[in-house]
């Protein structure tokens, strides 16, 4: 329960965070921390126009899209207080309940026809698959160390052992961090800010939603980013109580925010065809951590 | 001879080019282009004479820093062998040729519409049956972008056919923005009212088109522009490129979203564009430049103003450059991106900085130099790799050479001249031609007047006519996300092609 409101609290801030680090860094005062929450409170006042080349899945897809999101943030636990929903195996339930909702996302931006959607949908298909790869090395390692299944118990046994655990999460957190930023169509992978539709991934795919269904997308990213930064808060917060791990677990949320900021900032897009590169180097991180828990658990023959 | 040999801004009777039959006209200007890497086609038009069409070829020579004019006389429903199967940089010059006076060229590889003129032959061409280009393939994919963007640009089509996210082919089709500046010139009577449309053509090159006018005009009235004129001119086509240039390099650091470069380049050019403002009273430089007089004389407290405004500038300016030449990320997306070779850029006849790209040396300062340029000793800046990080270094090198150049004559600031007496008419049976370098490359005006001195024939003549096929060239075979950065290094202009 704790971990709901706390993401949902933080989501509020997130884009607002990041938007505001790119705006000081560049010299400008920028909008407040509140301006993205404001957005969505203004498009979801709006009607929707659709175009007439498309479906039922056109109109269902943003639905689908944030209902996924949510039930994604639902397993996720804070350090050592369980999610609303736990099992064994709920990380495969997170990944899989997200790619149902980005695979909406995708069969809806085809439904549109555009050649620009068209082209931004198989981008955003060719690295979701790449990144999946990561995101399954790095949490079955920490399962196969804690012997444990479900994120609550891989969390809250994380740090019993030796302090090593603490490497391997920072290893862990560089790798979540890059997977959020691909998730989430940032920088270095892709420009959020870019109004050139032949660039884009993610925010091509949009182009045609409008009104409550644009703002239902926007909401998703935010709680996505949150959702990320939470995670990635568990991997350090997990043995702490409460009065230490609620203060850390926002001030990782605001670090992670503000970072995002400044690799915005601070350097180019990469070239398209490097992004599969990259991302595949995120596997081999991944994997390393893999390596690691080997070691640690001495299984290296 | 079958040609005249004229200089840069001089004006000639009509009757001392050399008139000849077609096959010979064409003979003798494909031998003069050929296989002579000096020589370029900078206008190649035509126009109505007593029920015949008069075609005018200019050729231009960068060594002996002469123009050859030649021209033939043929009948209005002739069908002539295109020039352009010889040698492609007069394929765009036929296809105006061929849109406005329906004259057909035989061996031409397509005859298209150039940009849709108010006044062309078939009326029936509409921009909506633009024939494009297609590959036909299970494989393969088009994209179109435009006329209308997302971005605050003009209006323009851009039809790619792509296999997944690689370019084969770039098909630009333009005419969206197109006026009637040509035709404007005949009719409005009044030298201000043409003056104003002179500055209308392109609105990032004012000062280069504004010159190019004035020039012409003042050739055409036997009047000459006097030391002071040329200096206040000067001064602001080399402000005009220090500001553009600028701007420039902030877009294409937004289009591969280098946040730092965009927002400090966008910063950077502000100050200077505000210059303008101070001194004429438009961030454009639009009423700074008038024929046979000076309205806004260059002074010493302008001199101050300018010098502390270079100062705040150039330290900014090489900093920014410095961080971005040294950044890998905006390095790996402009190296060996959008790549055009010397042969390529020679054989489509491309100008100025998109020619400088890749060693071609096109610079009219020091090819055919006006003005003050002569005393400036111009060594054009050179780049040998011809993808958008030459364009980028091109850029880089030419603002700090300008601001060079404007520190050296801010020394000796002259006198203003006395205004002199505009003859009201213009010289009769005359032609006239003027080249200028604006920050994009040769900007060409010309004129023919008739037998009481007045307007026959306006034409005008951007670098962006030229250049556009060598964007469409650049990026064939490159990723489509990288069209955008392509573009931008470029930058060519949409109603300076559309007139």
């Amino acid at each position: 329960m704790l971990s709901i409101i706390l993401i949902l609290f933080t989501s509020f801030f997130f884009t607002g965070i990041i938007l505001r680090t790119k705006s000081i860094t560049s010299g400008r005062k920028g909008p407040g921390i509140l301006q993205p929450v404001s957005d969505v409170k203004r498009l979801f006042r709006k009607g929707s126009v659709y175009s007439e080349t498309t479906s039922i899945i056109f109109r269902i897809a943003p639905v689908i899209g944030f209902s996924s999101v949510l039930m994604a943030c639902l397993v996720v636990p804070f350090g050592s207080y369980k999610g609303i929903v736990s099992f064994d195996g709920d990380f495969i339930f997170f990944a899989y309940i997200l790619a149902l909702g980005k695979f909406f996302s995708i069969i809806s931006a085809m439904d549109t026809g555009s050649s620009f959607e068209g082209m931004g949908a198989s981008r955003e298909a060719l690295y979701s698959m790449f990144a999946e790869p990561a995101f399954f090395i790095l949490i079955g390692s920490f399962a196969l160390l804690t012997g444990k299944t479900s994120f609550y118990e891989i969390f809250s046994s994380l740090h019993l052992g030796s302090s090593i655990t603490y490497m391997l999460g920072g290893m862990a957190a560089f790798v979540l961090i890059m997977i959020a930023m691909i998730e989430n169509s940032r920088m270095p992978v892709d420009d959020p800010k870019t109004h050139l539709e032949l660039t884009m991934i993610h925010e091509v795919m949009i182009l045609d939603n409008s009104g409550f269904d644009l703002g239902l997308i926007l909401t998703a990213g935010y709680l996505k980013f949150a959702m990320y930064g939470a995670i990635i808060a568990d991997f350090f917060i997990g043995g702490l109580s409460l009065v230490w791990a609620v203060p850390l677990f926002l001030f990782i949320q605001f670090l992670f925010a503000v970072m995002v900021g400044l690799i915005e900032s601070f350097m180019a897009r990469f070239r398209m065809n490097h992004n599969p590169q990259f991302i595949l180097a995120l596997s081999s991180v991944s994997f390393l951590i893999f390596l690691g828990v080997l070691l640690v658990l001495e299984k290296f023959v | 001879m079958s040609f005249i040999t004229i200089n840069n801004q001089q004006s000639v009777p009509l009757s001392s080019i050399p008139e000849m039959t077609y096959d010979l006209f064409f003979d003798s200007n494909i031998t003069l282009i050929e296989n002579h890497e000096e020589r370029h086609c900078v206008l190649y038009f035509a126009f109505r004479e007593t029920g015949n069409i008069r075609l005018i070829c200019c050729i231009a020579d960068d060594l002996q820093h002469n123009i050859l004019v030649s021209s033939s006389l043929v009948s209005s429903d002739a069908v002539l062998n295109s020039m352009a199967a010889r040698n492609l940089s007069f394929e765009k010059f036929e296809r105006e040729i061929h849109e406005n006076f329906d004259i057909g060229f035989v061996g031409h590889p397509w005859l298209k519409p150039v940009r849709y003129a108010e006044n062309r032959a078939d009326k029936t061409k509409t921009i909506p049956d633009y024939p494009f280009f297609g590959i036909e393939s299970e494989e393969l994919h088009e994209v179109g972008v435009g006329p209308v963007h997302a971005g605050i640009i003009e209006s323009g089509h851009f039809r790619f056919v792509c296999n997944g996210e690689q370019i084969l082919h770039l098909e630009i089709q333009l005419g969206y923005q197109h006026r009637g500046v040509e035709q404007l010139f005949l009719e409005k009577k009044k030298l201000i009212q043409r003056t104003t449309l002179a500055e209308s053509i392109a609105g990032d090159s004012v000062i280069g088109h504004t010159t190019a006018f004035a020039s012409l005009w003042e050739s055409l009235s036997g009047m000459s522009a006097d030391y002071e004129m040329q200096y206040s001119r000067t001064i602001a086509q080399e402000l005009e490129r220090i500001a553009i240039h600028t701007g420039d390099l902030s877009a294409i650091c937004t289009d591969v979203a280098y946040q730092l470069g965009s927002s400090v380049f966008g910063r950077l050019r502000t100050p200077v564009i505000n210059f303008f403002q101070e001194w004429c009273g438009n961030r454009l430089a639009k009423g700074l430049i008038r024929t046979g007089y000076n309205p806004y004389p260059f002074n010493k407290a302008l001199a101050d103003r300018l010098i502390a405004v270079l100062d705040a500038f150039e330290p900014d300016f090489v900093e920014m450059n410095s961080e971005l030449s040294r950044l890998p990320s905006s390095l790996s997306r402009f190296e060996r991106t959008g790549t055009m070779k010397y042969d390529q850029l020679l054989s489509i006849g491309t100008v100025g900085m998109s020619a400088r790209m890749n060693a071609l040396n096109r610079d009219i300062r020091l090819s055919h130099p006006y003005g003050i340029y002569p005393d400036l000793n111009h060594v054009p800046v050179m780049k040998h790799h011809g993808d958008v990080y030459s364009r980028v270094q091109i850029r880089k090198e030419e603002v700090i050479q300008s601001v060079s150049y404007i520190r050296q004559l801010l020394k000796k600031i002259p006198d203003a001249g006395a205004a002199q007496e505009i003859p009201a008419n213009l010289k009769p049976d005359s032609f006239a031609i003027s080249l200028t370098e604006g920050w994009r490359g040769e900007i060409c005006h010309a004129a023919v007047t008739g037998k009481n001195g007045e307007l026959v024939i306006y034409k005008v003549k951007d670098p962006s006519f030229h250049n556009w096929l060598a964007l469409a060239l650049a990026v064939r075979n490159n990723e489509i996300s990288d069209f955008p950065v392509c573009n931008k290094s470029f930058d060519l202009s949409y109603c300076g092609h559309d007139l």
